[in-house]
Formats: structure tokens, C-alpha cells, sequence
């Protein structure tokens, strides 16, 4: 144990220092990146909707993302598009028909629950309670096992032979 | 014998779902046009600006709309199979041109010959977008009392003209 455990301490750390550095690289690149990315916003309580939403409807060209994440031509011009219609006034409710009207729910970056999306929603559930049932089966089935095993008068006397030879050591 | 079945018989059921699932097309969202009124609109023609083409002008035909554009690479796989069709049927083919400059857009139809009866063009890609277009180029078939009932998605191949189109549109000109 003791020659372990100054090479342990050692790695890890190293480790912590080496997070550390990347993790400062990250950030710092993060920062940069932002720094450059941020649009002008005229409005940045009406940006900060757009966002919000944007965060909400999926890019339909780069399908694991959402038009707030893409860069992708449609996805910008769904932005601008959910932008007009928040400065109009519209409500989330109405631009999320007006996406779903044109795209389908597939647009719906969080899937509705409805008859085609059921096994989505519930498939995990489902197969939890299906693993738990046979589980909870198979332990009462080890226990009623366990119980249910006999000994023979040979078996028992063998067992108490066993025991008392460890008693006399 | 029982121990080894139920593992198999499961490992089976999961390989048919790996099956089906990798023969889906997950590029091909359903479109939710399918069996509703073709959105209205107006825009200028290409090549004739003065002159409007609204989908209201279609009714009583069997049409197809094109979503095309110059900048689009696809298309040019798709365009031979227009030419084809536009030669060899009668059904009006009307052109979308999405998001382009009408310049490019004519010298691009000038270069690979052009198939439409006309095109329209979608400057800012507004008409695109309310019909739910995604991926240019898109094709959809609209019936004579103008509802939209059949879309594709991406490059028409030959297969989808011969085996889906030509029977739909003769079905729907019945």
C-alpha cells in the first residue's frame, strides 16, 4: 500500500493539472469564439425569445441540431423568420403551428406525446418494469430454491465434522 | 435448452429492428402536405418579372412543382430526368427557383436546357418555406382542385418518375 500511493497521488496530480490547463484552453477558446459569433442585437430581450425558441425547433438539413445551434442556410432563415414573428407579436404557441404546419412535428425539437411518438415515451418504462419483473422473479425463485433444499442426516453430520475441526484449531 | 432460447429469440428481434431501421430514411421527413391545399402565392416569373404566377392559375391540371436552384448540385443529377419527362409527358412542370439570383438562374437553365413551362422565383425563400421546403431540390404533384399529393424529396431518380409519378398523375387525371 505504501509504495502505491505516492505514484497514485502523483498521477492524479498531474491529471488535476493537465484538466486544469485544458479546461483553461476551453474557456479561453469559448470566450473568443463567442466574442466573435455575438450578433449585434438590437434587442436583446427579443433576441433572448428568439433564442429560447430557437432552442425549440430542429434543423431540419443538420437533423441533430437545433436551428439555434446551426449555421445552416434554412436554419437562419427560420431565425429570422421566429425574430419577425416575436416583433410582431406572435405568440410561442402560434410560431410553433406555424413551424409544425409547414415541417410536421419532426420540426419539434422535443417530440410530442401523441400515438406515433407512444413507444418513445413510454418504451423505456416499459422495458424498466420488464427487467424489474424478472428480476424480482428471479430472486424469489433463488430464495424459494434455498428453502426449499434438504439436507440428508450424512450431509449434516459431514457439516458438523467440518465445524468442529475449525473450533479445535 | 430454454436457458440459451430466450437470449436468442431476443438478440433475433433486436436484429429485425436493426434491419427495418437501417432501410428508413431518416432524410425523408413525412411531409405534413400530403392530402392538404397547396399554399398560395404570388411571385414573379423568371426571365418575365412583370408577370405573376399564383398556383390558383393550375387549377383544373395536374401539376408538378420543382423546387430547383442554380446553386444547387443535386440538381444538376436530377435535371437529365426533367428534360426527359417534360419531352415525353404533358403535365405542366413549374419550376421554384429558391433562393437565387434570377442572373445565375437563367444562365443556368440557358447552359442544361430548361424543362419548366416556367419558373418562379423565390428570392428570399419565403414560398420555400411555407411548403415545408428543406432540402432543394423537392418535388411535389398537385391535383386539379390544387391539393398537394405526393412529394419527393431530394433528386427524382428514375424509378420515383416511372414508378410513383407517371402512375399518380394518371391516376389523379382519371
Amino acid at each position: 500500500m505504501k509504495f502505491i500511493r505516492p505514484p497514485i497521488l502523483a498521477t492524479l496530480s498531474l491529471l488535476l493539472i493537465v484538466c486544469a490547463d485544458v479546461g483553461a484552453q476551453v474557456s479561453a477558446s469559448a470566450n473568443s469564439s463567442a466574442k466573435i459569433a455575438t450578433p449585434v442585437a438590437s434587442n436583446p430581450e427579443l433576441e433572448k425569445r428568439v433564442l429560447e425558441l430557437s432552442h425549440e425547433l430542429r434543423c431540419l438539413v443538420c437533423q441533430n441540431q437545433t436551428i439555434a445551434d446551426s449555421n445552416a442556410d434554412l436554419a437562419v432563415d427560420l431565425k429570422n423568420q421566429v425574430r419577425k414573428q416575436l416583433s410582431e407579436g406572435r405568440s410561442k404557441e402560434e410560431i410553433l403551428k406555424y413551424m409544425t404546419d409547414r415541417y410536421g412535428d419532426f420540426v419539434l425539437y422535443k417530440p410530442p406525446f401523441n400515438a406515433a411518438t407512444i413507444m418513445l415515451w413510454v418504451g423505456p418504462f416499459l422495458l424498466m418494469l420488464f427487467g424489474l419483473f424478472f428480476l424480482v422473479r428471479q430472486i424469489k425463485q433463488r430464495r424459494q430454491d434455498l428453502l426449499g433444499e434438504s439436507f440428508s442426516p450424512q450431509d449434516i453430520e459431514r457439516a458438523r465434522q467440518l465445524l468442529d475441526r475449525k473450533t479445535e484449531n | 435448452m430454454k436457458r440459451y432460447l430466450i437470449p436468442l429469440l431476443i438478440f433475433v428481434v433486436l436484429l429485425v429492428f436493426l434491419v427495418i431501421g437501417l432501410q428508413l430514411k431518416p432524410r425523408e421527413v413525412p411531409s405534413p402536405f400530403i392530402g392538404k391545399p397547396a399554399p398560395v402565392f404570388s411571385l414573379p416569373v423568371l426571365g418575365k418579372e412583370q408577370s405573376a404566377f399564383s398556383p390558383e392559375q393550375m387549377k383544373g391540371k395536374v401539376w408538378i412543382l420543382n423546387v430547383w436552384a442554380s446553386w444547387c448540385v443535386a440538381c444538376r443529377e436530377e435535371h437529365p430526368l426533367l428534360l426527359d419527362f417534360a419531352k415525353s409527358q404533358n403535365t405542366p412542370l413549374i419550376g421554384l427557383d429558391y433562393k437565387d439570383k434570377p442572373e445565375a438562374a437563367k444562365a443556368w437553365l440557358k447552359q442544361y436546357g430548361d424543362p419548366y413551362e416556367l419558373s418562379i422565383s423565390d428570392l428570399t425563400g419565403q414560398v420555400g418555406i411555407d411548403y415545408g421546403v428543406y432540402g432543394v431540390p423537392e418535388t411535389f404533384v398537385i391535383d386539379r382542385s390544387g391539393i398537394i399529393r405526393y412529394k419527393h424529396i431530394g433528386p427524382l431518380t428514375q424509378e420515383a418518375i416511372s414508378q410513383k409519378i407517371i402512375p399518380l398523375i394518371a391516376k389523379l387525371q382519371q
